[in-house]
């Protein structure tokens, strides 16, 4: 399978990064010599095959849903671009 | 070079433990041996202070009988686990500024037990690269050189600033990381020893992810000894990881020097790849040769599927790395560009903090994962992985112990010589170890011999789940055959 530039902008978009009309070209070179490299995967005989969902046999551990951490608004807030009044901020999402 | 940077962490640990030399002078050793060493470009953060009050508390433990089993051996850390307080950014723009408020737990495993900090080591941006080129930090230098030449060598990728301090002694040894080969494969390129545990040995919490799948965190070290000391401190079970395991960690050390005599040893046909130079092939039969004297039964194995384990982990890693990486959106943490709206926003953040490799391999896998092309695609990867792990498991089932196979198709190669145009060129670094990550199985990396150009070549040992110890075992008999690769000069000085 291969792609089109339109394609790209669509992934691109998808994945929510920004490309310029130069960047789209050299992407779709790159995302084919990917693609076509990935495509021998389809000569795989899979039939009755299950895919892995898990790497190791093991059951996921359940632990009782209740607080154990927190409390530090200032610490979870430390890195953030943006912060006010104890809130990450963001531009005006709804209207 | 001091000669205190000379020794081996398990010589150190000696020299400690008998005080023939304290912990704070060891410590200043390496940031001594560090200072110059700014052309390799292995450290993007060195913490001298942090170093030296870590090393006066571990000479006190010395001194009242409380040492642990790491006390006062100084470190370096791979900069994609989170260490508290201390700026961490996995080699990305995106996180140039980050500071975590909190401790990965294999690094708090090492300060645990003594371990004393030095810094944080370069790698590729988020893991994603075989030669640490792709660094917001700029390249790594590997400390060896061909014969005769001063050109710059990569060091491997992604822990190359790890591998490359390690072998350049500017830290005892290096916490790294591996999805795909990310430790094993700079072990081979800078003849030190590397180990990726079993998926689910070392706890994932607070590690910075690029496939959560496959990322296992593992020592690269200047033996086979001091690989094992530091596997077990890193190692254990972690409920703040759900796929770590709930198995005791063993004393690794008693494993080295263990007899291997009756072990039975894979030799996968499959691996033995068209255009395998002669030196790598000549050096996998003198480790198979190695073995066989040491007493193990080496056999011809087959692991049919395992051509497919290089196309179809590069869908299920771009897959995960996709998912794992939507988080860097400009809100929570790392840098923001501003936008006439929230997405873009998050457009304009991604495309100016993400290197162009990380943009590239989110891309795939946003495509592998998109409506209409997930079964295609990210299914038949997951069902390819599944018959590649069975491949294993039969060879296991059939009485072979470990697998024995090259590290690398090649020793190091130069810097800018393979980030060309096409990124499959690179991708096929990963070709001998990233079958392991695919399985969840455990390899160690460990040095062998010498090019004809002088750079260093590894030999991998592959082992059961869990059989990390069989790898030491085995991994030590290679060591004493070979001997050590110890880097001929310290042209960075």
């Amino acid at each position: 399978m291969s792609v089109d530039q339109a394609t790209v902008r669509r992934v691109a978009h998808l994945a929510r990064i920004a490309v310029t009309e130069e960047e789209v070209v050299h992407l779709q070179g790159e995302l084919n010599a990917i693609l076509a490299f990935v495509d021998e995967l389809a000569e795989v005989d899979v039939t009755g095959v299950e895919p892995m969902t898990s790497v190791t046999p093991m059951t996921l551990p359940l632990r009782a849903d209740v607080v154990t951490d927190g409390f530090y608004p200032e610490r979870v807030l430390a890195n953030a671009p943006v912060a006010e009044d104890g809130f990450f901020a963001v531009p005006k999402v709804v209207e | 070079m001091s000669e205190l940077t000379r020794l081996t962490l398990t010589a150190a640990r000696e020299g400690l433990a008998q005080g023939h030399f304290t912990a704070t002078e060891l410590t200043q050793a390496y940031l001594d041996a560090i200072e110059p060493a700014g052309d390799l470009n292995a450290f993007v953060l060195t913490t001298p202070e942090k170093a030296l009050d870590m090393a006066k508390a571990s000479d006190a433990r010395l001194a009242s009988g409380e040492a642990g089993p790491l006390e006062g051996i100084p470190l370096g850390v791979k900069d994609n686990y989170a260490v508290d307080g201390v700026r961490t950014t996995a080699g990305s723009n995106i996180l140039k500024h980050f500071v975590p408020q909190y401790e990965s737990t294999v690094t708090a495993n090492l300060w645990r037990d003594g371990a004393v900090l030095l810094g944080k080591l370069n790698q590729d941006e988020f893991a994603m690269g075989s030669s640490t080129e792709t660094s917001a930090f700029g390249a790594t230098v590997n400390p060896w050189r061909r014969e005769g030449s001063s050109q710059p060598l990569v060091p491997g990728g992604s822990s190359g600033g790890s591998a490359a301090a390690v072998a350049a002694h500017l830290c005892a040894g290096a916490a790294g990381t591996d999805t795909g080969g990310s430790i094993r494969q700079p072990a081979a390129f800078t003849g030190t020893v590397g180990i990726k545990p079993t998926y689910g040995r070392c706890s994932r919490w607070g590690i910075i992810a690029y496939a959560s799948s496959l990322d296992q965190a593992g020592p690269i070290a200047r033996s086979v000894n001091d690989a094992a000391l530091l596997l077990r401190s890193m190692a254990g079970h972690d409920p703040k990881d759900s796929t770590s395991a709930r198995l005791p960690v063993p004393d690794y050390q008693q494993a080295v020097g263990a007899s291997v005599k009756g072990m039975r040893i894979g030799i996968p046909r499959e691996y033995r790849v068209d255009g395998m130079s002669d030196e790598i092939a000549a050096l996998w039969d003198e480790g198979a040769q190695w073995l066989r004297d040491a007493g193990a039964e080496v056999v011809e194995i087959s692991l049919p599927h395992s051509k497919y384990a290089l196309p179809a982990y590069y869908i299920v890693a771009l897959a995960e790395a996709s998912s794992n990486l939507a988080r860097y959106d400009g809100v929570r943490y790392g840098e923001r560009v501003p936008g006439r709206d929230i997405i873009e926003m998050y457009e304009k953040t991604r495309a100016s903090g993400f290197g162009a490799e990380v943009r590239r391999r989110i891309m795939i896998g946003t495509y592998v994962l998109s409506a209409g092309y997930y079964d295609a695609y990210y299914v038949r990867a997951q069902k390819v992985r599944t018959l590649i792990k069975r491949d294993f498991e039969n060879a296991f089932a059939a009485g072979v112990d470990a697998v024995l196979a090259p590290a690398t198709p090649s020793p190091a190669f130069g810097i800018g010589e393979k980030s060309g145009a096409d990124p499959v060129e690179m991708y096929l670094q990963d070709v001998f170890t990233v079958t392991l990550n695919m399985a969840g199985l455990p390899g160690i990396a460990v040095p062998a011999g010498l090019s004809g150009e002088g750079l260093p070549l590894g030999l991998q040992l592959i082992g059961r789940p869990f059989g990390e110890e069989a790898l030491f075992s085995l991994g030590q008999v290679i060591e004493e055959a070979a001997g050590r690769f110890p880097c001929p000069e310290d042209w960075w000085r």
